[in-house]
């Protein structure tokens, strides 16, 4: 057991110990979904904010599920009805609900770093919901997940994760997690999306889409983040497809066994053909389920981190 | 320097777990309503050898289970997360007469845990509690039905139970600090 921190702010801090400690912890937790009576006691008479300053659908319903089902109080913040509109900093607004007895703070921000910032100013655990362009650590630990329970291990696999990965926090904390776990990263997207500052991260870049997928025991898809974009980086999303999308004619190409992996929205037509995101290959809705076992995990863990032995970070 | 003292050897081990067979058999008339579940970690192979046994004397497999109680206990905010195995209960309990097994008993906390615990699978008939070694202090009114060993110890001692681990004896040890 090797897991003493009050936080998860991101992957890069982690060792390839902790990660697997919330993968263990993990299974256990997806057992407790399968049951009939699908609640456990661990949370009980805890709060738990979801501050979603930036709109989140899937993420957060996945964490107020996973709070639910370890019998946490919840309290649900969105931007778009709150004070941060009125100009409250987001200091105070966290403060503010802090002053309300709370235990953990889930945060979701469009500034990289605002998770690291409200660690420091807040007794709560701070649990990173993503972050700007920065991480998304619950992501990539459902993804860990999700590639250890169906190829029973991560160290040694070809992974190619294709897409926008300049704007993806998602790419950043699945990049971490792999390389920490020993798996052979392989990034493919359009050159202005994929910068080779990445092969500093430890992973390999090109442009070669059929390349990148040859050998690749995983694929991970990554969407367009248009609304993060702030010029357009490649001519159209039909050309986009045409040149990067995963369609029938280049998973003829791929390993037999291939994952296709998607933290969604899937834009169907786009990175993914309609019949692929629905193929046998495709674990991304197995994806969906493992992110509520490891978002249990996460939390149960950073409890015992709140002890009287627990540290920092 | 830690002292320790071996109080029961592998053969006696195994003693106590026949008797304790023979026990829970003559106390439950009808063995198809038994189940036995250990409790993670150092009840589930203590389990398996009762139920080895049980087997022999009832004449027919009796179902067996594995639980872990971590998310049930009450001390989750004074200790680090403790490590979570895996539960395993592939069988319904509504009915039974559930015997849970663990292999020490101290303070009565694992099994209220536990008992919370089963009451998710399911609605027991009744649940009995069988324990290698019952060491006293309790802080809970919790009683084990079976006992292999009641082992008079003060709080500051650890008892040491090896069932089962690879390349190690069977053994019970009393350790003083």
């Amino acid at each position: 057991m090797s897991w003493n921190r009050k936080h998860l702010l991101d992957i890069e801090s982690l060792s390839p110990e902790e990660i697997t400690t919330v993968l263990d912890t993990a299974k256990a937790f997806k057992a407790v979904g399968e049951r009939a009576i699908k609640k456990v006691p661990a949370l009980r008479g805890k709060t738990v904010v979801n501050l979603f300053v930036e709109p989140s659908t899937r993420t957060r319903i996945s964490f107020e599920l996973s709070e639910q089902r370890l019998s946490a109080d919840i309290i649900n913040f969105t931007a778009e009805a709150s004070s941060l509109k009125k100009g409250e900093t987001l200091k105070d607004t966290a403060r503010n609900l802090e002053a309300l007895n709370t235990d953990f703070i889930v945060i979701r921000h469009s500034a990289s770093g605002a998770p690291h910032f409200l660690a420091r100013v807040i007794d709560s655990s701070v649990i990173n919901a993503g972050d700007g362009a920065h991480e998304h650590p619950t992501q990539a630990l459902l993804d860990m997940f999700t590639i250890r329970e169906r190829k029973g291990r991560i160290e040694g696999l070809n992974v190619t994760i294709l897409g926008d990965i300049l704007y993806s926090r998602v790419a950043r904390s699945d990049i971490w997690a792999l390389t920490k776990l020993g798996a052979k990263v392989t990034l493919c997207g359009p050159s202005t999306l994929v910068p080779r500052q990445f092969e500093q991260l430890g992973c390999r870049v090109t442009y070669d889409v059929e390349e990148a997928i040859r050998d690749a025991d995983i694929i991970n898809l990554l969407r367009i983040q248009h609304e993060r974009q702030r010029k357009t980086m490649f001519p159209s999303l039909n050309e986009y497809s045409r040149l990067f999308g995963l369609n029938k004619a280049r998973l003829a190409r791929t390993k037999p066994d291939v994952l296709i992996m998607h933290p969604g929205p899937i834009n169907r037509g786009v990175e993914i053909d309609s019949q692929i995101a629905d193929c046998e290959r495709s674990v991304i809705l197995e994806q969906v389920t493992n992110g509520l076992a490891v978002r249990m995990a996460v939390l149960f863990l950073v409890n015992g981190g709140k002890g009287p032995q627990g540290v920092s970070g | 320097m830690a002292e320790s003292t071996v109080i029961l050897n592998a053969a006696a081990i195994q003693r106590a777990l026949v008797r304790i067979a023979h026990e829970i058999a003559e106390r439950n008339e009808d063995s198809h309503e038994l189940v036995l579940v250990g409790i993670q970690k150092g009840g589930v192979p203590l389990a398996s050898r009762l139920s080895q046994a049980l087997n022999e004397i009832v004449g027919h497999p009796v179902l067996l289970g594995r639980l872990d109680v971590s998310m049930h206990r009450d001390d989750l905010d004074r200790r680090l997360a403790p490590d979570v195995q895996p539960t395993d209960i592939p069988f319904d309990i509504t009915g039974k007469t559930v015997v849970v097994v663990d292999d020490v008993l101290f303070k009565g906390r694992t099994v209220r845990a536990a008992m919370d615990a089963l009451n998710d699978f399911g609605r027991p008939k009744r649940i009995q509690l069988a324990v290698l070694i019952d060491r006293g202090h309790r802080e809970l009114p919790i009683k084990a039905d079976f006992v292999g060993k009641n082992l008079p110890t003060s709080p500051a001692e650890s008892v040491l139970v090896v069932v089962d681990e690879p390349g190690r004896p069977n053994e019970v040890v009393l350790e003083k600090p």
